[in-house]
């Protein structure tokens, strides 16, 4: 059946997502002379998708089920809008059939591919049933539906062996997947994949796969039109992933030569053409060490990763996809792609690494991921060389957005381009090491370690390497606590010289007529320290730890703009540019040793700000999903008292020490920021239990 | 406006000489003040701190503005007497919440922060400059009180401090007592008579009487909590405004309560470029001579003080001994009294009168550069009426009401000193550099003329008159006025506001102005200006 809606050009888009594809879609758009809408939350008002957007269309509420999940609401917000076409981006409602009806049935494009090829797709069980009977080579598997019971389920699991992998029928990204090694560990593992399934897409049901140990994540870009043209635009490589979210991507992949990638490229196409495909999708495989591959899923939409392939073919798939839409053919460049060079990118994402990837948040002060400010970050149709190789940054803020815990925790992602795979990957760590991300936590320190990594860099990967690897032990800080030293000392001076005096301009910072004049000033952060400093007659600054030797300082030259302060400082003899950004009492220093996140300490610590013994705080921001433990009840040693939820993981909170629950501060799906006091927990005095003992006898 | 230049050589050999010289006295003036700085000296400093506390300028560090310039006054009190440098106090103008006050600060480290003849002088001076300059008061107390020994020459005059604290109080200048310790007896009265104040638990005790002293009146058994403790004072007396849990805490109300002042300057502030001057304010350390008897071109000076160095002289070809004219320092417009030649004739005393009139038509404040050996003496100078002229002019720098600034850059001797708005004469700061000297005349003159008085005696009573014991005498007496003329001497007595690096002379009359502008600025009107 001819969809009756293709053929019909876009004039104005709606894009159904939020964030940097938001954005990123807005972008090509804009260049074709389509008008835009976006869509925003509650959370999300005033967000930089919203002002890259023509026209805005509030969703009330903050979840995403109530907002940007939410079919009726989204299509509510077409219609207002007068929007002709719907771009999904990824994620939400992007591989949801039900969604693509809607739109269809209601005479609106859907930028995305017909509603049988989500819904063939969309239940991976049927996918891989599909993809089996076309002729491409796919893992065991089984499925589990609710109704499932346990000895069924072992029975299943023991079809497909072991390990196997445990994840939801529908959705992607990761979420509700478990890897199971043995039978014992199988009903535990399904019953919490269904039950994150179920509050995640509204569906529990779950499958089973086989599970290839260090394998190779290898996808096939696929472009389909409605004449029948159905092309593959080369590989990319998705290995580097934790708990299956996916952190480096490139394109192409080290590990596929000519004849590997005319063998995965064909397989695509005919996956593709076996569910009669249209638009932009991807064809997911896992490579074996054997170079055996196998079918592991389709995904129905524009992909994270998708700028790798648009670095190397020169295309823009967003560009593509609306002329698709139109139902226009695919050009001849986009028929006969050509590949050129090497693309990475990383995936910059709002968590606290070392503090067990907690997801978090605050107002992003400053990000600066190594774009030209104003010039496009990526003119795809710029095919010269000068243009890719610039830095690109898919976005979703800028320097003063808030940063919640939401949605999706990816900031933005950071690709490069070089004639090589070392230069580019060279390019990218060296653009991370230099970002300037002042505010919130990232996982920047991870990447540039992943990326300078022996194993990444001699492109020996697999999707085990944060098995082998530690990731938190990769994501520790990339700053020596003497790099942060220096920062502190710098910072220090560059305060005093373009601080001058808050009283009176002109007269020397501090200035003190008796006495050596040291000032004193105390940092927490990234280093506790506290400092004196001074400024010498002929210029010199002199710093020092207190009770230490003092250290020189020159300031050759200092700016201040826009409230950043930019130096050149001889510290230990060493010229260095250290820039420096204030808000309040916290500094942000970066320079080519890093980047330091200070405080200064008050002056007055205060002797009443004091927290009540056994108080047990939040250890991120997110949404009490359990309470295990009532006022006056009395709790052992490591039970569980609450359950956060956060950013797709579940976090308990357990009692410290044996004792009686005070106070209980927290509901049952209320939010719940850093730091919070949860539950305060009075420990057993140890006379206490002896009475107690007495009391026996 | 005239921008002056400014020829020093600085690889002269004078220069050189005059530098390695001024260096040598601030190095002496270093070793003097670290004594100040040391308190009460390791032991008693180290004892201070285990108890918890902070030493009198730590407090006085943290309750100033982070990176705002503290001016410390007086820090040689005492010097070559028989007490610790110092005067166990700390005074000085400092800002608390963007406001300029004045701080004074016991140092409990120095026999227990008790007050000496000295100690008064200076907490006296303090509050002097707090009422001139119409400057807030914050008072970081914790002081023994009297230091009993010496209470004959301090027991009557001590009681200004209170009266003054109260007569500021008047004048709606505010006053406030952060109490760290001891404030007893008579020391009670500043928590008493101050508009605000904060006692820290534990720490503050103030009562009229403590419990000895109660046992010893009324047979009363006490303690020191309950008869002024800060709990007791602040829940149940009423003579704490504020409970502070400890010292940072009341460092931390300190400038709260500042805040909450709704403070505003009276004076106009700076209205001029404050740009720096166009010379190197290091090369003043070379400029003033050691040798006091060789004049020095103030122009020099001035060139490495006022803003941009532009200066624009009054009448430069009459009175050529002393320079008068127009400037500003750090954007506050200041006219200019500097002795370019020592002595003062009838033309300079009637140049000086005209142009303090000039000043005070038009309230701009005076700077005057002293390096004055006095007013010309002889018969011509007598009958040409040198003391009607010297008269306008201490007349005129008397009555001026405009706010003067003095710093004595070289020699301060006779009546030059009075004209040149010594001490005496009321202004509002007095700084010295260290190669000054203040005395009624040089050394050699006053040894000279008590050998002539002698001798002439010895000659009227017809006694031989021994020349080689009038030989020792001169010797002794110059020794002594040498001594007592001396910059530390003069700054130990409280003769001046303290002493100054020449270097800095530019920032500390900056701070000073900006302090005087916390009061009106305004001259004295009546009578036009008479042409002399």
């Amino acid at each position: 059946m001819t969809d009756p809606v293709h053929g019909r050009p876009i004039t104005k888009l709606l894009i159904a997502n939020r964030g940097e594809i938001a954005c990123r879609v807005a972008r090509t758009a804009r260049t074709m002379s389509i008008a835009t809408v976006a869509l925003y939350s509650d959370a999300d008002a005033g967000a930089l998708h919203v002002r890259s957007a023509d026209e805005a269309v509030h969703l009330p509420g903050v979840s995403a089920s109530d907002t940007y999940l939410h079919v009726g609401a989204v299509l509510g917000a077409v219609q207002r809008s007068g929007a002709d076409a719907v771009h999904p981006g990824y994620g939400f409602l992007s591989e949801h059939a039900g969604f693509a009806a809607a739109c269809a049935d209601a005479g609106i494009t859907f930028v995305g591919p017909p509603v049988a090829a989500i819904d063939a797709m969309g239940n991976k069980v049927e996918a891989k049933t599909r993809m089996a009977a076309a002729g491409v080579p796919v893992l065991p598997g089984a499925k589990v539906g609710a109704g499932t019971d346990d000895v069924e389920l072992l029975h299943a699991g023991q079809q497909v062996g072991y390990p196997l992998l445990v994840k939801a029928a529908f959705g992607g990204g990761g979420r509700g997947m478990r890897i199971v090694a043995s039978p014992t560990d199988l009903v535990a593992a399904v019953a919490s994949a269904q039950r994150e399934a179920a509050a995640a897409f509204g569906d529990g049901l779950v499958f089973l796969e086989r599970y290839v140990s260090a394998p190779r994540h290898v996808e096939v870009q696929v472009f389909a039109d409605h004449h029948g043209n159905v092309v593959h635009l080369f590989e990319r490589e998705c290995s580097i992933q934790r708990r299956h979210q996916k952190v480096i991507e490139e394109a192409p992949s080290a590990a596929v030569d000519a004849e590997l990638r005319a063998r995965l490229g064909a397989t695509a196409v005919a996956a593709a053409r076996a569910i009669g495909y249209v638009g932009a999708g991807t064809v997911e495989f896992i490579l074996a060490p054997t170079k055996e591959f196998f079918f592991l899923e389709v995904n129905t939409r524009l992909q994270v990763e998708h700028p790798v392939t648009e670095m190397i073919t020169g295309l823009d798939l967003v560009r593509l996809q609306l002329e698709v839409a139109t139902g226009a053919p695919l050009p001849p460049d986009a028929l006969e792609p050509r590949r050129h060079g090497h693309a990475v990118e990383a995936r910059l994402y709002a968590e606290d690494v070392p503090g067990g990837f907690l997801p978090t948040s605050g107002r992003l002060r400053t990000v600066e991921l190594g774009a030209a400010p104003d010039a496009p970050a990526y003119p795809v149709e710029d095919r010269s060389e000068a243009a890719r190789v610039r830095v690109r940054v898919d976005g979703g803020y800028t320097s003063g957005d808030a940063v919640t815990t939401y949605y999706d925790a990816m900031l933005a992602k950071v690709i490069t381009w070089a004639p090589t795979r070392a230069e580019a990957v060279a390019r990218l760590a060296q653009a991370l090491r230099r970002a300037r991300v002042h505010g919130v936590v990232t996982n920047r320190d991870l990447l540039v370690r992943t990326l300078e990594h022996f194993e990444f860099v001699a492109g020996e990967i697999d999707t085990a390497f944060y098995e082998r690897h530690d990731p938190v032990a990769l994501g520790a800080s990339l700053v020596e606590q003497s790099s942060h030293l220096v920062h502190a000392l710098a910072a220090t001076i560059m305060r005093a010289v373009a601080g001058a005096s808050p009283h009176l301009a002109g007269v020397p910072y501090g200035y003190r007529n008796v006495g050596a004049g040291w000032q004193h000033v105390e940092y927490r952060g990234n280093l506790d320290c506290a400092l004196e400093f001074r400024r010498r007659r002929d210029g010199v600054w002199q710093v020092r730890s207190v009770d230490d030797v003092a250290r020189e300082a020159i300031v050759v030259d200092v700016t201040v703009a826009a409230g950043t302060i930019t130096a050149d400082v001889v510290i230990d003899e060493v010229l260095r540019r250290y820039t420096l950004a204030q808000h309040d009492d916290e500094l942000f220093v970066d320079s080519v040793l890093g980047a330091s996140h200070l405080m200064v300490a008050s002056r007055f610590p205060s002797a009443a700000a004091t927290v009540a013994q056994g108080s047990l705080r939040s250890p991120l921001p997110g949404t009490v999903v359990q309470v295990g433990a009532a006022v006056g009840d009395h709790v052992h040693s490591g039970s569980v008292l609450v359950v956060l939820e956060a950013m797709k993981m579940e976090h308990a909170v357990r009692a410290p020490h044996d004792g009686v629950v005070r106070e209980l501060r927290v509901v049952l799906g209320g939010q719940v920021e850093t730091g919070a006091v949860l539950v305060v927990v009075e420990p057993v005095r140890d006379d206490a239990t002896e009475d107690a003992t007495k009391g026996t006898r | 406006m005239t921008v002056l230049s400014s020829s020093i050589d600085p690889r002269s050999v004078a220069f050189l000489a005059n530098r390695a010289a001024m260096l040598e006295l601030l190095a002496q003036h270093d070793v003097e003040v670290d004594k100040a700085l040391a308190g009460g000296g390791e032991a008693y400093v180290a004892r201070h701190r285990a108890r918890g506390k902070l030493t009198a300028r730590e407090r006085v560090e943290l309750l100033v503005d982070p990176g705002s310039p503290f001016l410390e006054l007086s820090s040689l009190a005492a010097w070559g007497s028989s007490f610790h440098v110092g005067a166990s106090i700390v005074t000085g103008i400092g800002v608390v919440e963007g406001i300029e006050c004045v701080v004074i600060a016991h140092d409990p480290t120095v026999r227990g922060g008790t007050m000496n003849p000295y100690t008064l002088k200076k907490n006296l001076r303090a509050l002097e400059i707090a009422k001139l300059n119409r400057l807030p008061v914050v008072n970081l107390v914790e002081s023994g009180g009297a230091d009993l020994v010496t209470q004959a020459d301090l027991f009557v005059p001590a009681g200004q401090i209170f009266r003054d604290l109260t007569e500021l109080s008047a004048l709606g200048i505010p006053t406030v007592a952060l109490v760290f310790g001891n404030s007893t007896a008579g020391g009670a009265y500043v928590p008493g008579m101050c508009d605000h104040a904060v006692l820290v638990d534990g720490r503050a005790k103030v009562f009229l009487g403590g419990p000895p002293l109660v046992k010893m009146a009324t047979g009363e058994d006490s303690d020191d909590e309950s008869l002024g403790g800060a709990e007791m004072h602040s829940r149940v007396s009423g003579l704490s405004d504020y409970f502070a849990l400890d010292e940072h805490d009341c460092l931390r109300i300190g400038p709260e309560i500042m805040a909450n002042l709704h403070w505003r300057k009276l004076g106009p502030g700076p209205t001029r470029p404050a740009d720096a001057p166009c010379y190197d304010a290091e090369e003043l350390a070379g400029i003033a001579s050691v040798d006091l008897r060789v004049p020095f071109d103030p122009l020099d000076v001035i060139a490495r003080i006022v803003d941009g160095s532009r200066f624009s002289q009054y009448k430069p070809t009459y009175g050529t001994s002393l320079t008068t004219g127009w400037a500003s320092i750090h954007g506050f417009p200041v006219g200019i009294l500097a002795n370019a030649r020592g002595v003062l004739f009838m033309e300079e005393a009637k140049k000086a009168t005209e142009f303090i009139l000039l000043a005070n038509q038009t309230d701009v404040p005076l700077l005057f550069l002293q390096n004055c050996t006095g007013y010309m003496v002889g018969k011509d100078y007598e009958q040409a009426g040198i003391i009607k002229d010297g008269a306008k002019m201490i007349n005129a720098v008397t009555n001026s009401t405009v706010p003067h600034l003095t710093v004595i850059m070289g020699a301060s001797y006779g009546a030059g000193n009075y004209g040149m708005c010594g001490r005496a004469y009321g202004p509002r700061f007095l700084f010295a550099w260290p190669n000054s000297k203040m005395a009624v005349m040089g050394p050699q003159q006053l040894a000279g003329v008590l050998s002539i008085v002698a001798r002439q005696s010895a000659e009227s009573q017809g006694k031989p008159f021994d020349e080689e014991a009038d030989e020792r005498n001169r010797r002794a007496v110059e020794e002594q006025i040498e001594r007592e003329s001396h910059a530390f001497f003069n700054s130990g007595k409280v003769y001046d506001d303290g002493i100054i690096d020449p270097r800095d002379t530019r920032t500390v009359l900056g701070i000073a102005l900006s302090a005087v502008h916390s009061n009106t600025v305004e001259g004295r009107r009546g009578f036009g200006v008479f042409r002399m």
